[in-house]
């Protein structure tokens, strides 16, 4: 659908390749894709000049680097200075020296923050801290039902002396710079360490709130004021963000509903535009989906690099631990890979939901976007129909196979026996292929194998980039079914060489700039694995 | 571990497929070596239930009934002129101050760009818009640009479109269902509790159908709504009911008691989450078996960027949206997010949300949004 900037950039610098100097003209070019990718992601339109000025200004002339070539030289500029305003200054919570440490939360409606409180709360509790809970949004109704739930999930109490707004109609009453206070007496009595104050949205232009925001704060003197912002704002994220440090000065921000497929140009602009540190990310609905933010993974989502950490990270929560580690076993075992392994390796992938999605989450996809787009979901409904449609003893052993069996398997699936025919060599070719790896005692799809001719391509992560043509072609060619089995599966095995070589460059956006491409440690990349493994 | 042999042309894709199946499992062997990998997270179902009591009050139909708790909302006519000059204060001006120089230079060109994509318009919109423009510029140079600009927008946001509720009319005695979606946070209960006041306000019989019952007092929020126009809720019994229970509950009950319309509020859910996403594709399908949704709302939150498109575009294929409630205009955000989901999809924004009020939902008027943002 939208080419993302690494597919722009690719068709910019299409005929530059070679050209080892960035001259202004191939500058103007580039920046305007930049520009483009940026007002695409939210980025907010100030924002988007001054972040543009500067990497003209840091692209053009000095830098030229005998390594790179035009468009990964950009990339790695663009994304340098992405993760320099992110991760300025990214710190940890603040705590107080003695008493009870005050954070307060703050945002417009439905940012995000009652739920947020919970969250955090959580977090507190897991290191260790007692956490109180206050509720002073008397505005939105069932507001001080909501947080009170919550807590309850979190295992946190809440102090809610006023029930707030039960009822539409209801006129708000109860003083919540007064509750605020209260709660932290509370607090103070009851030896909590952390008093977590959660106050009513609003907007930012509404005055009287914002005062009743910036009472509160007095009141209460928080050693922490987080800002709640929404992944999803678009251009006005810096109204908001000014008017609450206006209203508020909040001294850290807090990034929400990071789990959506916005691109959350707005981390960007409330850093730039504020300074303020972007602390946390919120990134789903239960209490544990609360991370701290990571400015590297948030540069190439903005840039809409392909996220492969939040893939990995997708893979990791439906994957079926103890499966992966039996398969894992039989590999290294040398044990024949069976059909009943694929089928369960299949449905934990579609576990994982839309397979198009996964795929536009893999950087370098750009160039076969089409293939995906027409790729028929159904396919994989269709191959699990047919293994199911065989007995387990078949599955095990598709040699025995005969022209009937056939023939019953398509009935049993509604396919033809030719789609049988045809999952069945292909099975096989891949088996060999397994065998051919295990008694090699390389790791299958492991890079610095022989034949993973791309993986230093991908390890670069920008598709088009000289290197990763070489990954890019086979794969074209996998589509067009290459008839040669042979050939064929050395295309997968290509294919498959390269794909975790991606998940190491992720972890740094686009890995070119950090690491010598060539050089593959093995270190290096079972650290990064261990990300996806589970830690 | 390899999946490359699925049949049929998918060749390329189960390479991408084999390459993840070979990153969990091959990785976990690598791993395995040096240490146990961790035990495994259960799956995320993200939408655990909570609250979900029980079903509500008896129908009261309420125009009718001048009993003291319940009250007769403002009928919705002539809401929207309260939108015209705040919105024309943002974009209208800076547009103004543009067009009043006469001949627009390349730097007027820039700005006026600008100024559509601070209003959340869109990059790609804003192109055509642009282009547009200038294509009428070209073709009668002696216009007055402002005119033009009027007309570009006026043409992107078409007048034309229906923009009514499709519920048929008061008192023909079917029974409609609309059903509001929507991302977490937008004001869907909100909207749903208006609604079911605009409707109440043209003498119509509501069913309000809670079928959000993940949100902590999602369902409470909506009876409050409910009861103070007289309007039954069907609520969950239970903690954690099924969603599409509740909302085919709330369809039989409207169904029994003969109601006119059924309103069923639903969870926030972000159009990224498969699972959601199907579990909100089944609240369609059973509420279609007792009448089949003649309206499905999209509410969008203004301050929304582009990944409103998104959002309409996803929400769409589950289920296909006839209209979007635009909500939180009342803030600064301009809410132009709308002309590029009305040019890519052809939904049409239906009802604007224009603050906290009970009664500030108001129809959508294109010539009114159109001439606020040229702050006329």
């Amino acid at each position: 659908m939208f080419a993302n900037l690494s597919d722009r950039l690719t068709e910019t610098f299409r005929n530059l390749r070679g050209k080892g100097r960035l001259t202004e003209a191939d500058i103007d070019g580039t920046i305007r894709e930049i520009r483009r990718a940026l007002l695409d992601a939210d980025v907010a339109v100030p924002v988007v000049r001054t972040f543009t000025a500067n990497i003209r200004e840091r692209a053009l002339g000095a830098e030229v680097s005998g390594a790179l070539n035009p468009g990964q030289q950009v990339v790695k500029i663009v994304n340098e200075e992405l993760i320099a305003i992110l991760g300025g200054e990214t710190r940890a919570l603040r705590f107080a020296k003695h008493g009870p440490t005050v954070i307060m939360l703050a945002g417009l409606q439905g940012a995000g923050k009652t739920t947020l409180a919970g969250k955090l709360a959580h977090h507190l509790k897991g290191q260790g801290h007692t956490p109180l809970l206050v509720a002073a949004d008397l505005q939105r109704p069932n507001a001080v039902t909501q947080l009170k739930v919550v807590g309850e999930r979190a295992g946190v109490p809440v102090f809610a002396p006023e029930a707030g707004v039960t009822r539409e109609d209801e006129r708000p009453r109860g003083n919540p710079v007064k509750v605020a206070k209260k709660g932290l007496k509370e607090a103070e009595q009851r030896q909590h360490s952390v008093v977590i104050v959660d106050t009513a949205g609003r907007l930012g232009i509404d005055q009287e709130l914002m005062r009743q925001a910036s009472d509160i704060r007095k009141a209460v003197e928080p050693d922490e004021v987080l800002f709640v912002i929404d992944a999803m704002i678009g251009q006005d994220a810096v109204a908001t963000a000014t008017a609450f440090q206006e209203g508020v000065d909040f001294t850290g921000v807090v990034l929400t509903k990071l789990d959506g497929d916005a691109r959350g140009g707005a981390a960007l602009s409330v850093a730039e535009v504020t300074g303020r540190p972007i602390m946390f990310a919120s990134t789903g609905e239960k209490l544990d989906d609360f991370e701290v933010f990571h400015p590297d993974r948030m540069a190439s989502r903005i840039l809409d690099m392909g996220d492969i950490l939040t893939l990995i990270e997708q893979a990791e929560r439906t994957f079926d631990q103890a499966e992966a580690e039996r398969m894992a076993q039989k590999v290294t075992q040398g044990e024949d890979f069976t059909l009943a392994d694929f089928l369960s390796q299949m449905q934990q992938l579609k576990n994982m939901g839309s397979m198009k999605k996964m795929l536009t989450m893999l950087p370098g996809m750009g160039q076969i976007r089409d293939q995906i787009e027409n790729f028929d979901e159904r396919e994989l409904v269709r191959t699990e129909a047919i293994i199911q449609s065989m007995t387990p003893a078949e599955r095990d052993n598709p040699k025995i196979l005969n022209g009937s069996r056939r023939s019953r398997i398509a009935a049993g699936s509604g396919m033809q026996v030719s789609d049988v025919n045809s999952l069945v060599k292909r099975f096989e070719q891949a088996q060999q292929m397994m065998r051919a790896m295990s008694r090699g005692g390389g790791m299958p799809g492991m890079p610095g194998m022989p034949g993973a001719g791309g993986a230093p391509g991908a390890f670069g992560g920008l598709p088009g980039g000289k290197k990763s043509k070489g990954k890019q072609a086979p794969q074209r060619k996998v589509k067009g079914k290459s008839g040669n089995p042979a050939k064929r599966a050395q295309q997968e095995a290509d294919a498959r060489a390269g794909r975790p070589a991606q998940a190491p460059s992720q972890g740094s956006a686009f890995g070119l700039g950090q690491q010598a491409p060539q050089d593959v440690d093995r270190d290096a990349l079972s650290a990064d694995l261990s990300k996806y493994l589970g830690r | 571990m390899d999946v490359s042999w699925i049949p049929g042309d998918s060749d390329l894709l189960v390479t991408v497929v084999a390459g993840l199946v070979v990153l969990g499992g091959a990785g976990a062997a690598l791993l395995g070596r040096t240490r146990k990998a961790p035990p495994r997270e259960a799956p995320p179902r993200e939408d655990d239930a909570a609250v979900a009591p029980a079903a509500a009050p008896a129908e009261a139909p309420v125009a009718t009934e001048p009993e003291s708790a319940v009250e007769t909302p403002e009928a919705v006519d002539h809401r929207f002129g309260r939108l015209r000059g705040r919105v024309g204060a943002g974009l209208g001006q800076s547009l103004l101050a543009i067009f009043r120089r006469g001949s627009l230079s390349q730097d007027d060109w820039d700005e006026l760009e600008e100024t559509l994509l601070l209003a959340d318009v869109g990059a790609a919109a804003t192109d055509e818009l642009m282009a547009d423009l200038k294509a009428r510029l070209r073709a009668d140079p002696q216009a007055d640009p402002r005119a033009l600009l009027r007309a570009a927008l006026l043409d992107v946001v078409d007048p034309g479109l229906d923009r009514s509720l499709r519920l048929g009319a008061a008192g023909d005695g079917a029974l409609h269902s609309a059903i509001v979606v929507g991302v977490n946070g937008v004001g869907k209960t909100t909207t749903v509790g208006k609604l079911a006041r605009v409707l109440v306000a043209e003498d119509r019989t509501v069913v309000l159908g809670a079928a959000d019952t993940f949100r902590a007092a999602a369902a409470d929020q909506l009876e409050t709504w409910g009861t103070r126009v007289g309007v039954p809720v069907v609520r969950s019994h239970v903690d954690g009911a099924d969603p599409a229970s509740v909302a085919f509950e709330a369809a039989d009950r409207a169904r029994a008691e003969q109601a006119e319309v059924l309103l069923v509020d639903t969870a926030g859910r972000l159009q990224n989450k498969q699972g959601l996403m199907d579990e909100l594709g089944k609240i369609v399908r059973v509420v279609s078996k007792v009448s089949p949704p003649s309206e499905v709302l999209l509410v969008l939150d203004a301050t929304t960027g582009q990944n409103g498109l998104t959002q309409a575009r996803v929400f769409g294929q589950v289920a296909p949206l006839t209209g979007i409630v635009l909500t939180k205009l009342d803030g600064t955000a301009k809410g132009g997010i709308v002309l590029a989901v009305q040019r890519e999809l052809g939904v049409p924004v239906k009802f604007v949300g224009l603050g906290e009020g009970a009664d500030d939902l108001a129809p959508f008027d294109p010539a009114g949004f159109v001439d606020s943002l040229l702050g006329e």
